[in-house]
């Protein structure tokens, strides 16, 4: 029988099998950053232990560091302290580092693919849970925890139970302003939050052909926020274009090899999967989230839900205590919802395309006198082309603040944060309550309504201006 | 880790649901760079509130914590776990974990014992009727009790394994090193690697 792109690339890593246990799956690539690596590093060092393979090991530093005045010390002792012994461990065990100020600096989630370090059929891992970004590339990307880096860093591998494969097929073209952010959205209020728990999924159908390699990354990092294992999309011209000429892409022969062998990771016609969700991409409009949870969300040319309506008492129970957090009444239409910050930026939408999309919109307009607008590039490199392309300056003339590049107000652990009782209008991938900043109150949306929503000051799309 | 077979203690009820690891502990108990004393910022937020479940007198010893389905969604820090292990928590009882979650939790030593929805219901009733009823969670015959209750609970019986035997999954995995390395030496050549590093 035919076997799932998914099945192929787990096949190809798995170091030892032996019944009753988990596959021992080797990892092809690494990725670490200064949050979740501190404790299995001191874990290595208690055990006398060493890296195995720091040729497959990247670090950067991205959730801690500032936004602001980012050639000066980090002003937060805390956040200095984890930094710098990200530095240090790096250092001791000969890992390579971008740190603050570095070109190839950036949110560890735009590093590996513009370094062309995340290739398809590579298995990739970090701690951090929006690894799944990395699926786009026909890679099988997840996150883990702290005990499992230390496991990775000491052996290269990891034991994982085998996930169950699910389809997700979007037939159809996505009709102008909708993005990969709205399908995301749009598929993960209609499966919920623990939809996905325990598969792994593959992306597919005519919608999903028809987006950018960009567009792709927006739409496997979501996976986690519908619980599943990991998000990925095969291969294809789309891959080895947005690939070539990158600096750790295979070039010359090795060019060819690498593309005959990325050609042979898709799903066999035979091939069957565990489940699949079939939507129509070409009825999909802007979407955007009104509670707690990536779930939790409506078209923008919807309104806030009636608790009373869910048919489910426990989702009656969380939209309840939803509105009650995010200030909102039962019947309000989206776009009567007054922002006070929007954010371009994170791992989900802090790309080149998603601040082309934004400037676009803003060119030439101004950021509402009541609202601020942050745009936070997600890596330095993706600040330099930016700024090649003049999209700073559209920002700027428009009243939007111009960053460095990091998570910044994603999960505001830098000075990047919401007010309590602050609204924002987020590129992000969580709108969990206090997730950007205690008391805060985040709307998901695309960089095309966060762009519209800031001239505006209420949630809106393009179309609206 | 430390072996774990049968846990009994006081039980704390959470009636909610899709608790994501950021009320667990919210990002800003995650710059430390140490690996215990985590539980001031366990639920730091929810704590505010005198009613929440682990601010009422009655559940001041609580060692079980019975949360409502998809517990542990969103982040992958592990610091969720060991703020709940230094709280004092021992067991988490859900019909639904994260997946990274209950992954780092079965590393570390604290159970996530997975129930059907209906079991959680009625731990939840029992414990709200009695704060006092003692909790039983055995790993060996995979069951929690509680007074006359009785119910199976899920666990996959590698993990199971691991904590019945206190094992580290470093130390396993490190004496399949010459398969390690045989893997290394055939695997394909065409891999990127991050050494020597190259830039735009």
């Amino acid at each position: 029988m035919g076997r799932t792109l998914s099945e192929k690339v787990w096949d190809e890593h798995v170091v030892r099998r032996s019944d009753g246990e988990p596959d021992l799956l080797f990892v092809d690539l690494h990725l670490i950053h200064e949050v979740t690596s501190p404790q299995a590093f001191d874990g290595l060092r208690l055990a006398g232990r060493r890296v195995r393979r720091p040729d497959l090991t990247l670090a950067t530093e991205d959730h801690n560091v500032p936004t602001l005045d980012v050639d000066k010390p980090i002003a937060d002792p805390v956040s200095r302290t984890q930094v710098e012994t990200l530095r240090r461990n790096c250092e001791e065990f000969g890992i390579r580092l971008h740190p603050l100020g570095d070109a190839d600096q950036g949110i560890v989630h735009v590093v590996g693919p513009q370094l062309g370090l995340t290739q398809p059929g590579t298995t990739v891992v970090c701690g951090d849970s929006h690894t799944s970004t990395h699926g786009a590339f026909g890679a099988l990307a997840f996150g883990i925890g702290t005990s499992e880096l230390e496991h990775v860093l000491a052996t290269q591998t990891l034991p994982q139970s085998r996930p169950k494969t699910m389809a997700v097929t979007v037939d159809g073209t996505l009709p102008e302003g909708v993005t990969a952010k709205d399908l995301v959205l749009t598929l993960i209020a209609k499966v919920g939050t623990g939809g996905g728990q325990g598969h792994v999924v593959e992306y597919r159908g005519e919608a999903i052909r028809g987006l950018s390699m960009e567009a792709r990354m927006t739409l496997c990092n979501m996976s986690i926020e519908w619980g599943a294992k990991a998000g990925m999309v095969a291969p294809d011209d789309v891959t080895f274009d947005y690939l070539r000429g990158r600096p750790h892409a295979p070039s010359g022969s090795e060019w060819d090899a690498a593309v005959e062998y990325w050609r042979s990771l898709v799903t066999d016609n035979d091939a069957t999967f565990d489940r699949e969700v079939v939507l129509d991409g070409s009825a999909m409009t802007p979407f955007v989230t009104w509670g707690t949870n990536p779930g939790q969300g409506v078209p923008l040319g919807g309104a806030v839900p009636d608790p009373g309506d869910f048919g489910d008492e426990g989702d009656r129970i969380a939209a309840d205590k939803a509105l009650a957090y995010m200030g909102l009444s039962a019947g309000t239409p989206m776009r009567d919802i007054a922002i006070d910050t929007v954010f371009v930026g994170s791992c989900t939408n802090g790309r080149l395309e998603d601040l082309r999309a934004a400037a676009q919109v803003i060119k030439g307009r101004t950021v509402a006198e009541s609202t601020r607008m942050l745009v936070v590039p997600g890596s330095a490199r993706v600040r330099l082309q930016a700024e090649d392309e003049g999209l700073d300056v559209i920002f700027k003339e428009a009243g939007a603040e111009w960053r460095g590049a990091g998570c910044s107000m994603c999960l505001g652990m830098n000075p990047d944060q919401l007010a309590p009782g602050e609204r924002s209008a987020s590129t992000s991938n969580r709108n969990f309550e206090g997730r950007q900043g205690k008391g805060g109150r985040t709307h998901l949306v695309s960089p095309l309504v966060a762009a519209a929503t800031a001239v505006t000051g209420r949630l809106a799309s393009p179309a609206d201006l | 880790m430390e072996k774990f077979s049968v846990h009994t203690g006081r039980a704390i009820p959470l009636r909610r649901s899709s608790v994501d690891t950021d009320q667990i502990i919210p990002s800003e108990y995650l710059k430390r760079v140490t690996r215990t004393g985590f539980e001031d910022g366990l639920f730091a937020a929810w704590r505010a509130d005198p009613e929440f479940p682990l601010n009422r007198e009655e559940y001041a010893d609580g060692t079980v914590l019975i949360a409502g389905p998809d517990f542990g969604i969103g982040s992958s820090r592990e610091h969720a776990v060991w703020a709940l292990q230094d709280y004092g928590f021992r067991v988490v009882v859900s019909s639904r974990f994260g997946d990274i979650f209950r992954g780092n939790a079965g590393k570390t030593g604290l159970l996530a014992a997975k129930v059907e929805q209906d079991v959680v219901e009625r731990l939840w009733s029992l414990v709200e009727s009695d704060p006092a009823v003692e909790v039983t969670v055995d790993v060996e015959a995979r069951e929690v009790r509680a007074g006359d209750f009785t119910a199976g609970f899920d666990i996959d019986d590698y993990t199971r394994w691991r904590l019945l035997e206190g094992l580290d999954d470093i130390g396993i995995t490190l004496s399949h090193e010459a398969d390690i390395t045989a893997y290394e030496s055939s695997r394909n050549s065409l891999k990127p690697r991050t050494l020597p590093a190259r830039s735009a």
